[in-house]
């Protein structure tokens, strides 16, 4: 499933524009230490997380993560949605909280 | 501190070096982005890029949470990749306490940023061939990880 397709199925807000929405998501992990995600996170995954601080984008740009997902549509700082933007990161957010939008996303991932 | 011998031996080598300025948390994905990407254009495997990659994150993170300022060095030769940080600041006591999943020296607002897992280090060792860490309290601490490379017709 691209990650275009999850977000639509699953009604997240983009905050990066199309920034890979084309890009195939393969798995997801919920974390927010920092490295536990390096040590655990599959390539190509979507990582759910209520870190904020530009830093998240230096994880995920180690570990090629496709989105980062925000819960509980906590607020970001303009300068990390930029970033995300210029790396090519994209950032989604929603209402719901980590556990109910993990089962959400693992849910859509194994229909396929 | 005395540097560990790498740098003395008379090989082709690439070496790229990175200053790590105090509470500077940025370097530590520039670096391991930079260097991920000559690593990719030089044709190491995936997986070396990653490892490498993990390591040069961790430690120069490391470096700007626990010490207060140093330096990277990445040592590329045909046959393996060495990391090495050298800082200044408080250094290790108890190398082998450090070196334990989930233990951690990180203040509450490191924490509230998602470091201090105690996860660095364990990770460091999981993604080299050999770690050595010399430390000296109040004085500074030297991280040197080796990753080996398979050999060109080992890569399949
Ligand atoms: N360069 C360093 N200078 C001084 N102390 C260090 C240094 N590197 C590691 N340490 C000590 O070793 C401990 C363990 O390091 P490790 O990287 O495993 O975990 P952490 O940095 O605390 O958390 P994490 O890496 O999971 O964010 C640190 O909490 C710190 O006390
Ligand atoms: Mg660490």
């Amino acid at each position: 499933m691209t990650l275009g397709e999850l977000v639509n199925l699953l009604d997240f807000e983009t905050l990066t524009g199309e920034v890979n929405l084309d890009k195939e998501v393969k798995s997801g992990y919920v974390s927010d230490l920092l490295s536990d995600v390096i040590a655990n996170i599959d390539e190509g995954s979507v990582w759910i997380t209520i870190q904020r601080h530009i830093n998240i984008l230096g994880v995920a740009k180690l570990k090629d993560i496709i989105a980062i997902v925000i819960p509980r549509k906590l607020e970001l700082e303009q300068e990390v949605i930029e970033r995300a933007k210029s790396e090519k990161i994209a950032i989604l957010r929603d209402f719901r909280p980590a556990f109910e939008i993990s089962g959400l996303i693992f849910n859509a991932l194994k229909r396929g | 501190m005395n540097r560990i011998n790498e740098e003395a031996e008379n090989k082709p080598q690439l070496k790229l070096e990175f200053e790590i300025k105090e509470k500077d948390f940025n370097v530590a994905g520039e670096a391991a982005s930079k260097v991920k990407k000559t690593l990719q254009q030089l044709g190491l495997t995936p997986e070396a890029v990653r490892n490498i990659a993990i390591v040069i994150y961790e430690a120069v993170m490391n470096v700007v949470i626990h010490a207060t300022c140093g330096q990277l060095k990445v040592i590329i030769i045909p046959e393996r990749v060495t990391v090495l940080t050298e800082d200044k600041g408080i250094g290790i006591s108890n190398i082998e306490l450090a070196m334990k999943e989930g233990y951690s020296t990180a203040t509450h607002e490191i924490r509230e940023m998602g470091f201090g897992a105690g996860m660095g280090l364990p990770n460091i060792k999981q993604c080299s061939h050999k770690l050595n860490i010399k430390s000296q309290v109040g004085v500074g601490t030297v991280l040197e990880a080796i990753i080996y490379l398979p050999s060109k017709d080992e890569k399949g």
